[in-house]
């Protein structure tokens, strides 16, 4: 293992531990600065103004989670498209076909949804 | 240290131009009072207010997963500016996967919203996380696929490599379809009118958000504002040549003027579509991603695969 | 020198979020330490020299799957009482069987395969010429070509099984999701006739 990951790495780490230091730095200044006086009344939900009825946890529509899948797959094959991206010109036109066929097959199962309306809201 | 300074303070200047180009638009004067001209100072005057302010946590509340959400939000917009290049030689990191990397940061930026919705154990929070969450997943992939179009003509997924790329003709220009739509996913990705249902204030209060005060809440609008400018900086290099200047008094101004102007541009652009269009619908909104921002940009990286090859 | 340390503070934290992940006895807690134990998994590949491994860790795994994960979680509503109860009969021998299971086979597929270590890594730099990236996908494009288009049909097929199953749900639960021409093919009960006050809808 080269050393050079390290050099490149080595700031973005930096930056994430000066980008943690500086959210606790403010938090801490927060605390010392800002006045804490908790009253029963204050620490109920606010919600909309009025007071909260029933639990805050509730069961949401099972539609989000057909795309939060369908964004997984493109994902996964967005993942594919990066390398390929780079390097397709020197693979040539091969390339591009294999990739083709991938996207096809790919927005195959776009259309379906399509079709079958399972990316129409109501 | 430079990149921090200038995440606090670059997202201040742009939270400025938003009080005056939307007060403008508006026929407003805006903040005129705090600093004498035209009220510079108002956004130090709120830093130094929100952090004054009391912090409540509700009773009811994840404390933990409520306090760690604004951090988990805001700490990738810092990390994006690592790998930002500002001029030839101005730029803190060169990573080799560049792009690839700026897109994985920001999509850790859902998983914060959807701890804060989730931890404030509201109704209305979690429908708002639910909503930005969904939104934000389906525009990442045209933002995704946009730039995979440009990666494609630059041959690297490093952000020097692309704005050097750029030398002859800014990408905008040959990939005008992959800029309109990395702007409507930017839009959509930073959560702004008019993609701004997760925060919609007629129905959901203010989605994810409602239950924070204080500094915490100050976060939410600094990554905001950080947002604004990380998006606005990547399409920048992407589209707009980052650095390069153009062609015959280029080189007459150094690059990172070139830079910030077209960053300054682009964000004025973002604050001027807030004051111009209406809110979309939800359905509305995930049906443009699906329907035609995702299939449009398949279709621009095969047609840029197939003309790219036949062109050599 | 530097992979010995960042190693040994990550591995820490690696296998802690992965205990505490098992531990918690809430679900999103679960799964936001899962998604800090990806994390590491991210930089473990960091350190082997693959930094495309690292950014597909985070891209697919902590931004993709674990935000179905959580979006799951969250849609269902948390209810710790009944998450605990066991539903299968010998539910936890079973899973400690199939987990000692595992364990052994992983041992043996590392045995099999590149043997437990002794000394360094090899050197990837010849393989990572031009870059881990265009590495992997001169290798990706030529020689695995085929498995390659072959994972686009997996992809799909889970796509399009998600999207039955999330369909059916719908058409029985009798939401208002389901559309109008629908609900009235299916033989479903009868509709509450609206008398009485009116029941808010789910």
């Amino acid at each position: 293992m080269s050393e050079t990951y390290y050099q490149s790495y080595g700031i973005v780490v930096a930056l994430l531990i000066g980008g943690v230091g500086l959210v606790a730095v403010a938090f801490g200044a927060a605390r010392v600065v800002a006045p804490r006086r908790q009253l029963p009344e204050k620490l109920t939900t606010y919600e909309c103004g009025i007071d909260p009825v029933g639990e805050g946890w509730s069961q949401s529509q099972i539609r989000y989670y057909i795309y939060a899948f369908l964004f997984v797959i493109f994902d996964v094959e967005s993942v594919f498209l990066f390398p390929w991206a780079t390097t397709f010109e020197r693979l040539g036109m091969q390339a591009v076909v294999e990739m083709g066929i991938f996207v096809f097959i790919l927005a195959l199962g776009l259309l379906y949804a399509y079709r079958k309306k399972v990316l129409e809201w109501v | 240290m430079i990149v921090l300074g200038f995440f606090l303070t670059a997202p201040m200047g742009i939270g400025y131009m938003e009080h005056k180009v939307l007060a403008h638009m508006q026929h407003r004067l805006g903040p005129m009072e705090a600093g004498g001209f035209h009220g510079w100072a108002q956004l130090v005057a709120d830093g130094v207010k929100f952090i004054q302010k009391e912090d409540i946590i509700p009773k009811a509340a994840d404390s933990w997963v409520f306090t760690l959400a604004p951090a988990v939000v805001m700490v990738p917009y810092i990390a994006i500016f690592a790998v930002i290049p500002f001029g030839r030689t101005l730029w803190a990191e060169n990573l080799d996967i560049g792009i690839f990397y700026v897109l994985a940061i920001t999509a850790i930026s859902v998983i914060g919203i959807l701890m804060a919705g989730w931890a404030s154990a509201n109704k209305f929070s979690l429908i708002g996380a639910l909503r930005a969450a969904a939104q934000l997943i389906a525009y990442e992939l045209p933002l995704i696929l946009a730039s995979v179009a440009v990666v494609m003509q630059a041959g690297t997924l490093s952000l020097v490599g692309i704005s050097e790329a750029q030398h002859h003709y800014w990408y905008i220009f040959t990939q005008p379809v992959g800029f309109f739509i990395f702007i409507v996913a930017s839009l959509a990705e930073l959560t702004r009118p008019p993609f701004d249902m997760p925060i919609a204030d007629s129905e959901i209060i203010f989605g994810a958000y409602t239950e924070y005060t204080g500094l915490k809440f100050a976060f939410f609008l600094l990554a905001e504002y950080g947002g604004i400018v990380a998006f606005s900086a990547i399409a920048s290099v992407l589209f707009l040549g980052g650095y390069q200047g153009i062609p015959v008094i280029g080189h007459l101004i150094p690059g990172f003027f070139w830079m910030s102007g077209k960053v300054g541009a682009l964000a004025f652009f973002i604050i001027w579509l807030r004051a111009t269009y209406p809110r979309l619908r939800e359905d509305q909104l995930q049906r443009f991603a699906w329907v035609a921002l995702i299939p449009l940009a398949l279709a621009d990286i095969m047609v840029t695969g197939v003309v790219k090859v036949l062109v050599k | 020198m530097a992979d010995w340390i960042v190693f040994w503070v990550i591995a820490p934290v690696s296998i802690a979020s992965a205990v505490a992940m098992i531990l918690a006895k809430n679900a999103v807690h679960s799964a936001l330490l899962l998604i800090v134990n990806f994390f590491t998994l991210a930089v473990f590949f960091l350190i082997l020299g693959s930094p495309f491994l690292f950014v597909v860790q985070i891209i697919v795994y902590a931004g993709a799957i674990m935000v179905l994960f959580l979006f799951v979680i969250m849609l269902l509503g948390v209810d710790e009482r009944e998450s605990l109860r066991e539903r299968i009969l010998g539910q936890r021998w079973l899973a400690l069987l199939l987990g000692a299971g595992l364990v052994v086979e992983v041992a043996l597929a590392v045995r099999v395969g590149v043997g437990f270590g002794h000394g360094g890594l090899p050197d990837f730099t010849r393989v990572n010429r031009g870059g881990n990236v265009q590495a992997l996908a001169r290798v990706l494009f030529n020689s695995y070509f085929f498995p390659f288009e072959v994972t686009s049909i997996l992809l799909i097929v889970a796509a399009i099984g998600a999207m039955l199953h999330g369909r059916r749900r719908i058409g029985d639960e009798e939401t208002i999701d389901a559309p109008i021409d629908e609900r009235m093919d299916e033989p479903g009960p009868e509709p509450v006739p609206a008398a009485g006050p009116a029941e808010a809808t789910p």
